[in-house]
Formats: structure tokens, sequence, C-alpha cells
């Protein structure tokens, strides 16, 4: 499973893997999802490693399943909330981060309410960083239970598949990292969402924009609603909430203009009857609990190819003197080194 | 300069440096130095300059003056020279925000970037909007750099800057404040800012705004466009600046009054500026080196470093100041020189302050408007010197006898990389770190006295 020589310190964005290395953190998290149906769901692999959670922002759901998938692996994981952490106090990030450091993790992971924090990490720290959410620009792992969640679904054939995002695209990291997955795998991306809610220069993501929900659902093979922040309202960004829940709740007899078999996901938590109707939340249709296991099995495979990564520290900060190229690493395109394993890898 | 006390530069031997640096010869003679074009009266090509006692006494073409018997004679055998430059747009953190920078360390920059006079912006701490500050900030500057660059502060234009409030601008003009901004922040309320116009107006001075729409502008750390798109940084629509642009186009005609618009950085402002050139109104504008060399696109790594107010716009804006410069519609170059420790910069973009110093970088950023064929040489003087002079009635050199004797020699093929080490700022916040640049100011004589 590990003879992959991975290449990236850490998991910033999708954006920046190719399609061979995200099939293979997938075909990882296949098998540990065969672990965590057992009745002993724990592995040794990570023994003796540290992982911190550091979330600088609220969030229960990805905190515990990130702590969940350490634990299966055997590692220590720190948890260090916001309150009563030193940020609180007025420590930079940057300083929280040198601290941690000085803890000799082997992974941070990071949640941050500013985009570009968990980048910030990466550049200023030896130690792996797990982008866990960083504002509005990119929730990796979350796309990635999302990705593995669907192939399931789609038994592996994802190429020509139509995925209809709906809802608050502009502040959601979400929407970002899966866009920016789809493509590489040939899933066309359609979006739809009330116009204030559309970040700007959208028209040259790779996804089709939509005005009419009947037209944006019409066979589409999956449905993801976005959760809404209720803020938004009050930012002057919406009316109110009942117009939203009107124009913008999918409900069950949406799925009728989809494939027959679509199915519809959500990142979690759900404002049911704002978002998603509740009888379709609870209904068949919905893959939302799929989501959530396939959180777990997906977050061990990044701790465990991240914590295994048999490079050196030193050899990737040699390599990456400038840091801010890194990121804009074409798709990760060429990043494994020797390309030809990385399909092989995880099989 | 306007009506109204100002502290006097001394013209003499340097008090703090009889000997020396500054020299103890009173006269001095340059002989053969190449003086740009663009300096009204005065043609281009070689000439020797002879100056007494910190004044020009006479200019002319090389071999038509008889060197004074007991001057200091500096051969500059073709090299450029220049009179000392204006900047009419600095951040100099004095009083309150000295670890920052201060009167005397921004000066030492400025005389090294070419500058021989400078304006700065009232956001110190306290605010510069009561006549103990300016003449706090006059009279350090007096002291620290006797010969210069000269310091003109600028004073706020409301209380605070809060914008609520007109800043007793008598009081200011009296101290020695030669225009009034409220630069930092926009003023969101258009009767303010009007009443501010026409009150500046009754002490001779004009207002600078910095155009800002606050409400489109909330929560923002870069330029709205793609960019901020796709790595979801929340953005500023260029809107923000041009409708401020649009209002105090519309109040100079309404009000027949003047009216300086600070660092212009989009497309929609310069489409304005062309509206008031050809109503031929009292409207003036700047714009700084970054906003014709840098795009939104250094952002896409989220560095800090790339932040400041007014925001890197996109590539077609950039194109667009680039050829409001060329075509006269922007007529006033200036660095909006902001210091910021490392610190502070070294954080997150929510928590990073907007940004750069530029008065050690100006003068070979914008000179590669003339390396790219978009500018003379004579235009880029124009509007680092006689521009922004005429503009804020600010005494500059012009090599006529009796001007003040501030020139410098700058080498255009010089090149050098902004590092630490080159740089007299007490900060290094530049997106051009680490940069190798061409340009370099090789001697600067201000008042006489060489300076560097």
């Amino acid at each position: 499973m590990s003879d992959i020589r991975w290449r990236h310190k850490d998991l910033l964005d999708t954006a920046e893997l190719s399609a061979s290395e995200i099939t293979h953190l997938l075909d990882m998290a296949e098998r540990f999802d065969e672990i965590n149906a057992r009745p002993v769901k724990k592995v040794p692999t990570l023994r003796g490693k540290g992982i911190v959670l550091f979330f600088a922002e609220p969030s229960t759901r990805t905190r515990t399943s990130f702590d969940v998938a350490g634990k299966r692996l055997s590692a220590d994981t720190y948890a260090l909330a916001t309150s009563g952490s030193s940020i609180t106090k007025g420590e930079s990030l940057r300083d929280t981060a040198l601290t941690l450091q000085a803890m000799a993790p082997n992974i941070i992971v990071i949640r941050h309410s500013v985009s570009g924090a968990a980048a910030f990490l990466a550049e200023r720290l030896s130690c792996s960083v797990v982008n866990a959410g960083d504002g509005r620009h990119a929730h990796p792992t979350q796309a990635l239970l999302d990705a593995f969640t669907l192939r399931r679904h789609w038994k592996g054939d994802m190429r020509g598949k139509r995925l209809l995002i709906v809802g608050d695209i502009a502040h959601s990291r979400v929407a970002r990292s899966n866009v920016f997955l789809w493509q590489k795998f040939g899933v066309s991306v359609r979006v739809f969402g009330p116009r204030t809610l559309l970040p700007p220069g959208i028209r040259d993501w790779p996804v089709e924009v939509h005005e009419d929900l009947d037209e944006a659902l019409d066979g589409v093979d999956a449905v993801m609603a976005l959760r809404l922040q209720l803020e938004r309202q009050q930012a002057g960004l919406l009316p109110d909430l009942a117009e939203y829940a009107r124009r913008f709740c999918i409900g069950m007899h949406h799925l009728e203009k989809a494939a027959p078999d679509a199915v519809v996901l959500h990142p979690g938590p759900i404002n049911r009857g704002l978002e998603i109707a509740s009888d379709l939340a609870d209904s068949g249709r919905s893959r939302i609990l799929d989501q959530v296991a396939a959180g777990v099995a997906v977050r061990m495979a990044v701790l465990f190819t991240l914590g295994m990564r048999d490079e050196s520290v030193h050899e990737y900060l040699a390599d990456h003197k400038d840091g801010i190229e890194r990121k804009r690493q074409a798709d990760g395109a060429g990043a494994v080194s020797e390309p030809g394993q990385a399909t092989t890898a995880g099989a | 300069m306007h009506s109204g006390t100002h502290v006097e530069y001394p013209s003499g031997p340097c008090p703090e440096r009889p000997a020396g640096a500054c020299g103890e010869r009173k006269a001095l003679f340059l002989e053969r130095a190449r003086l740009c074009p663009g300096i009204p009266g005065v043609g281009g090509g070689e000439h020797d300059v002879s100056a007494l006692d910190g004044k020009i006494v006479a200019c002319a073409p090389a071999g038509e003056l008889e060197p004074p018997p007991d001057a200091e004679r500096v051969p500059c055998a073709g090299k450029r020279l220049f009179p000392s430059f204006l900047d009419v747009h600095t951040h100099l953190r004095d009083p309150g925000h000295e670890y920052k920078e201060d009167i005397g360390s921004g000066l030492e920059a400025a005389a090294h970037g070419g500058f021989g006079s400078v304006m700065a912006m009232a956001n110190t701490d306290p605010v510069n909007d009561r006549a103990a500050v300016t003449a706090y900030m006059t009279e350090k500057a007096a002291r620290l750099h006797p010969r210069g660059p000269r310091l003109y502060p600028v004073g706020a234009l409301t209380v605070g800057l809060a914008g609520k409030e007109l800043a007793p601008m008598g009081e200011l003009a009296a101290a020695g404040c030669v225009a009034f901004s409220n630069d930092g922040k926009g003023v969101a309320d258009t009767e303010i800012f009007r009443r501010g116009m026409e009150y500046a107006a009754q002490w001779g001075r004009i207002v600078i705004d910095h155009c800002e729409d606050p409400s489109p502008a909330r929560g923002a750390l870069m330029n709205e466009g793609a960019v901020s798109g796709r790595a979801g940084i929340p953005g500023v629509p260029t809107v923000a600046e041009a409708l401020h642009v649009a209002r105090d186009i519309l109040l100079s005609e309404y009000l027949d009054l003047p009216v300086h618009l600070a660092h212009i950085s989009c497309r929609q402002s310069v489409e304005l500026l062309r509206f008031a050139a050809e109503r031929g109104l009292k409207v003036s504008a700047e714009t700084c080196p970054h906003y014709l060399l840098l795009d939104d696109s250094l952002l896409e790594g989220f560095s800090a470093a790339a932040k400041v107010n007014p925001p890197l716009r996109s590539r077609e804006d950039v194109r667009a100041v680039r050829e409001a410069v060329r075509d006269g519609l922007i007529g006033v170059f200036a660095t909006d020189h902001a210091p910021h420790a490392g610190h502070e910069k070294d954080q997150p973009l929510d928590q990073a302050p907007c940004g750069f110093i530029g008065l050690e970088t100006a003068l070979p950023l914008t000179y590669a408007l003339v390396r790219d064929g978009l500018l003379n040489e004579a235009a880029f003087t124009r509007m680092w010197h006689s521009a922004p002079a005429a503009v804020f009635g600010i005494p500059v050199n012009n090599f006529a006898p009796g001007d003040p004797a501030d020139f410098f020699l700058f080498d255009p093929d010089e090149e050098w990389t902004v590092c630490r080490a080159a740089l007299h700022s007490k900060s290094l916040n530049t997106p051009f770190l680490g940069r190798r640049l061409r340009g370099r100011v090789t001697a600067h004589w201000l008042g006489g006295c060489r300076i560097v």
C-alpha cells in the first residue's frame, strides 16, 4: 500500500493533486473502510506519530472525524480548541504554529476561518499540514470523501457523470474543492444558486452555471446541497430565509428531473427545510450518512499517506525554498516521482 | 508655497554636519551633468550648475559658466542630473508607530530614493488633526534633516479621520499642513466631503481623496475578480474606487474647486478621469509604481506581502493605468510609502496590514516605463517633480537662480537588489523584495549639501 513515493508535504487543496494521486487516496480509503467494518477497528500503522488537531473555527464533525481516523491508525492525537488556546490571548498564527511545531508533531490538521491559513502554516512549518477547511478556499478531505461516496455509488465509473452543486458557492470551500477535483475525472459540474452567492469569475471555472433549477437538475447523477450560513441574510446577500427555502431548497420532487438513480449529498450540518427537504435527507436517495462514514476512511488514508511519507523534511525544504511557487504547481501534475507507480500503488 | 507659516530650512553649512560629510565649502560646481529634460525654462543636454549657500546661482549648457575659484567641483561626466523629486504621498508613521518608521529614517529613505520633499499623511497616532502634531512633525524633520528632505504634512480632513466632523483646517494650515486628506479610509459621507473641499479652499489648500466607497469594501482583503473568486478571498470591486472618483469629479465641477485623487488603480477610474479631462476640470490624479507593474495574481499564493489598499488589480486594470500615465490622464507619481514591521506582515491575509514601502524603489520602478517607451524622460521628470509641485504649491528646484540647490545624479543602468542592506527605511515590506532593479540614485544634494 505504501509503495508510492508521496511528493506532497501537505494536503492543502484537491487542485494540487493529480487524478492518479486522488485515485490512490480513494483506493487506500476503500481498504481502511474495510477495517472500519471489523469488530476491532484499529491498525498499528502510525503508532508513535503525533497529530495535532488545531481547530481555530468551531467544528465538531470534521474534528471528530480526524480524531477517529488518527486513533484508528494508532497515532496520538491532540486537540487544540480555540477557546482556551493562546489565540484568544492575542498570539499570532505564526507563533501558535511555531509553538505547536516545537512539540514535534508529524502532522498538524488545521481548520481556520481565513482563506490561505493552511498554506500559511505549511510554508512555515516542516511538519505536514492538512487543511481541514480554510475560509472559503478549500476543504480537500471533504471533497475526497464526496468523491469516495460518489465513486462507490457510480461503481467506479465516473467519466461523463453530472453533478449539480446547489447553494452558496461564493463562500463555500466545499464547492471549490469539489469543482477542481471532479474536473480531473471528467465529471461535469453544474452549479445553481442565488446570483449574490456566486463567486466573481465563476464563468471561467470548469462548471456550467445555471439560472433555472429545473434545467440545472435535468439528467444529473448527483445533487450536492451546500450549507447556508445564516449570517448571509444579515450581510444583505439574501432577502429572507423563507424565500431561500422556496427557491433553492432541494426537495424530493426535484429528483424527478434527475437521472433515475441520482443521489443527494450534503457536507453537513444540514439546515432541514432550508437547503434540503427533511424527507429527502432521510430517504434512500440521501448519501449524507455514507459521507460521514467515508470521511473517517478518507482521513485515515490522508493521515497514513502523510504520516508515512518517506522523504526527509530537509530534502523537501531544500526543494521548496519559494513556498509560494509551490501552490501553482499545475494540478499537481508530475508531482508523483515515478508516475507509473501511482495507479498501481494503492490497488 | 501657500500662505501660512512653515518651518524654514536653513541655508549655509549644515549645523549638525558642519564639516566632513557636508563639506565646508559653500560653493558647489557641477560639471558636464546631463540635465534631464522636462524642467520648465531649461533645455536638456550637458549642463554646468553653480550653487552657493544652498541656492542655485546658475545653470547653463556645459562650458558657458566660469567655475567660482573656491567652489567644490563635481565632475559628472555626462551622468544624468535631476532636480530632487517630490513625493506627495508617504506615511512616515511618526508620531505613534515609530517601530515601523520615524521621521528620521523615513526622510533618510526619501533622500536615498531621490526625493527632496515628501508629503506625509495624517494617519499617525495621534492623528494629525491638530496643530501640535503638525508642529511636532515639521520641527522633528528640520532638526534631524536640516537640509532636507523637507517634510510637508498633510492634515486630517476630519477629526480622527473618522469622517464625521471637519478637522480645524485653518489652524492646521497655519501650522504648515499643505493639503488635507482622510487617506487610509474613504469618506463615506458626501456632505462632509463636499464641505471639506470648500473649507480647505478657504485656506488655499486642496483635498486629497482616498477614493473608496466603504460599503462594497467591507471585509475585503484584495481586489474582487477571478483571482479572489477562485481563492475564496473576500474582494473589493473596482467600483468602490470608481464611485468616489466619480463623486469627486462631479463635486469638483459643481463647486469649481480642485481635488486630487490618490493612488488610482483601475480602468473605471481612468475612464472617469478622461471624462474630467475632456471637461477641463481641476482634477489631478496620482498613481503608484505597484499599480503599474503588479497585478492581483500575486495574491494567488495568499501572500500578505502583496496586500495593499487600494489592492493590486487585474491585468486589464494595470494596462489601463499604464495607458492613463502615457496619455497624461494621471499626471502625478507617488509612492504611498507605507511601512509595516515584519511581524505585522508575516500573518494571514486578514491580520496583515495593507501597504508597501516605496521611497527607495520608486524611481527605478517608474524609470522602467521610460525604458518600455511608455514615457519619455521629460514626462517621467514632470510626474515626480513639476506636476505634483504645481498641484500642491510646493517649492522645488527648477535650476533657476535662487531655487533650492536640490538635485541628484541618477544612473539608469546601475543594478541593485532590493534587500535589507540596500534600504534605509526601518521596514522591509515590499513585494519587490529580492528583486533586481535597474536604476539608482548615486548622489543627492539637498540645500547644496551632499546627503547621499
